[in-house]
């Protein structure tokens, strides 16, 4: 009976040592352990097919195809321009609840590279990225608003545009938070209500 | 009457019953503790094709989640980012990296880079991180610290008891919905200070998360 307790002890540490303690790391994949119905002969977004030549469950739409909610009418609020030119004033409700939602927008996409303030001074900038624009310079301050559309959507020089994670609405409420950074930075003290004047004593 | 059985074997049942009884509790303790994802799963970090680090794209350069993983709130589907993601920055930085070579090759040829899935529930299970995401449920949550990960780990067992223990107790984890993707965000007053404001949340956002199996099974 000793034997057979000794050959149970090392069979427990051998079987430990083996399988080690849970959440150990590992780059095996998780075994299931019962995989009954897991995995269905199904298609998953951005997953694999054995079917489509170019091995993606996702298709790219036919050329020319509008997806559904993303067509629109107005040319202006879709592309910044009118006809050639590109136009004057925001074909969105300008709100205090755009102002928040631009500031978020702004924050997750553009602050990275252009700055919390919108002055260039970013991280990417102490890692080489030495072209980024400062948005509060007197240049861009002359931009008409759809020329900034523009430039949010499609980029300009070495940025890429971010048309495929900002909507049209987005895009707009972007420019502008981006305007009241350039009013931020580029006000005066007569720009203040009179009561906060008063309030900061100047 | 001779000795057919030697005197030994009348403490053989016995012996034999308690072996049995400790090897049944060995072999029970071991299936409780290892056939769960909290071991299977647990710790799985499998290597990607290209050492892409959250570490420091979201703990040092400070990210947001949402700047790649860009339709986790509009769908129930977090998207891995596109090649033209990265080159937003990498058609800057690094940009003679031999580590960024396949990001380079699929930006200029359109083919997807092959990232390898680390969390997959079961194709049954209903999922969608939107409703969690947009209610005041934070990655970290689900996903542990991404930000200090160099390579991501499956950090939670994403079983069903593990589902439910939230959705019995959502009040837990609520938090402000714009610290939804900041991941070292605690509530300043504690663990009480949470059980109060979730509590409020429950009650303001009318929270009701799914406990019926209808919900995550459909
Ligand atoms: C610069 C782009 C980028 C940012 C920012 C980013 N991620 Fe990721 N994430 C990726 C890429 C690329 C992958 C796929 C490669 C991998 O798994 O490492 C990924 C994978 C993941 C996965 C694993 C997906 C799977 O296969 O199951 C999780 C979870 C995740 N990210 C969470 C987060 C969280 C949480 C944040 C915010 C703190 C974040 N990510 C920020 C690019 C990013
Ligand atoms: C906001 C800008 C930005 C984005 C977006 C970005 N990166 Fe980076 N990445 C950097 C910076 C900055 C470095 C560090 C460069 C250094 O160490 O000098 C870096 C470094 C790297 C490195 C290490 C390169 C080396 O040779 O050491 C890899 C790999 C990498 N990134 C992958 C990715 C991938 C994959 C994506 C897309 C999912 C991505 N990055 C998106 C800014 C970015
Ligand atoms: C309530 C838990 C939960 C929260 C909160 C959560 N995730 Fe997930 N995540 C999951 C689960 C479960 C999966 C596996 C989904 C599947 O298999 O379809 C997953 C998968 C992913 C994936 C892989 C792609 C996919 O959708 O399958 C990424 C990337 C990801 N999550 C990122 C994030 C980010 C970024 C956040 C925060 C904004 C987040 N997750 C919040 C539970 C969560
Ligand atoms: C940390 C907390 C937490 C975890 C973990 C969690 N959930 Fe939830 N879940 C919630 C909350 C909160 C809601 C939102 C309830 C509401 O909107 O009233 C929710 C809602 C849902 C819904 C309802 C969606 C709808 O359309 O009504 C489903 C389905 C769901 N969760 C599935 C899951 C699954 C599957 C898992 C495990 C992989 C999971 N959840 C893990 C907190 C959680
Ligand atoms: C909160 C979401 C949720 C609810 C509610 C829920 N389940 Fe599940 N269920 C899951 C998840 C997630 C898994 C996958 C677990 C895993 O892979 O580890 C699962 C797995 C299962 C499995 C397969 C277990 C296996 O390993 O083969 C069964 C059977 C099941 N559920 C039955 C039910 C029944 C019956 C109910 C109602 C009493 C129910 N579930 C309610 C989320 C849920």
């Amino acid at each position: 009976m000793r034997y057979v307790y000794l050959i149970f002890i090392v069979g427990v540490i051998g079987a430990l040592a083996i399988l080690g303690p849970r959440g150990a790391k590992s780059t095996r994949p998780p075994l299931e352990v019962f995989p009954d119905m897991d995995r269905m002969p199904r298609y998953d977004p951005q997953a694999e097919s054995a079917f489509f030549s170019d091995g993606r469950t996702d298709r790219l739409p036919v050329e020319g195809a509008v997806a559904r909610g993303t067509f629109y009418e107005n040319e202006y609020l879709a592309t910044g321009k009118n006809g050639e030119y590109f136009g004057k004033g925001f074909p969105i409700d300008v709100s205090n609840e755009a102002m928040a939602r631009g500031e978020e927008r702004y924050n997750i996409y553009c602050a990275v590279c252009h700055g919390a303030a919108g002055d260039g001074d970013s991280m990417t900038k102490k890692y080489g990225m030495l072209t980024v624009a400062n948005l509060i310079d007197q240049r861009l301050v002359d931009y008409s608003d759809g020329q900034l559309y523009d430039v949010v959507k499609n980029g300009k020089g070495l940025m890429l545009g971010y048309a495929d994670r900002l909507s049209v609405e987005d895009r707009w409420n972007v420019v502008l938070y981006v305007r009241a950074l350039q009013r931020a930075a580029n006000g005066s003290v007569d720009d203040l209500a009179p009561a906060i004047r008063e309030e900061l004593g100047l | 009457m001779s000795n057919v059985f030697p005197k030994w074997s009348n403490t053989l049942p016995l012996k034999l019953i308690v072996f049995l009884l400790i090897l049944a509790a060995a072999v029970v303790s071991g299936v409780t503790y290892y056939a769960t994802p909290k071991y299977t799963r647990v710790g799985y970090e499998p290597s990607q094709p290209v050492p892409y680090d959250h570490s420091f794209h979201v703990g040092e350069l400070g990210l947001d989640c949402r700047y790649c993983h860009s339709k986790v709130e509009e769908s129930g589907h977090a998207n891995i980012p596109a090649a033209s993601t990265c080159m937003s920055c990498h058609s800057m930085i690094k940009t003679d990296s031999d580590l960024l070579e396949p990001v380079r090759a699929s930006y200029a040829s359109g083919e997807p880079i092959q990232w390898v899935r680390v969390h997959e529930t079961p194709d049954y299970v209903y999922f969608d991180h939107s409703v969690h995401v947009n209610r005041g449920i934070s990655c970290v949550e689900c996903h542990g610290r991404v930000d200090e990960m160099e390579v991501v780990r499956h950090d939670q067992p994403l079983s069903m008891g593990w589902c439910l223990d939230c959705h019995r107790h959502p009040e837990e984890a609520l938090r402000p919905l714009d610290q939804i993707t900041n991941l070292d965000w605690v509530h300043p007053g504690g663990e009480k200070g949470q059980i109060k404001d979730g509590l409020k949340f429950v009650e303001e956002w009318n929270i009701n998360p799914p406990q019926s199996c209808s919900g995550c099974h459909r």
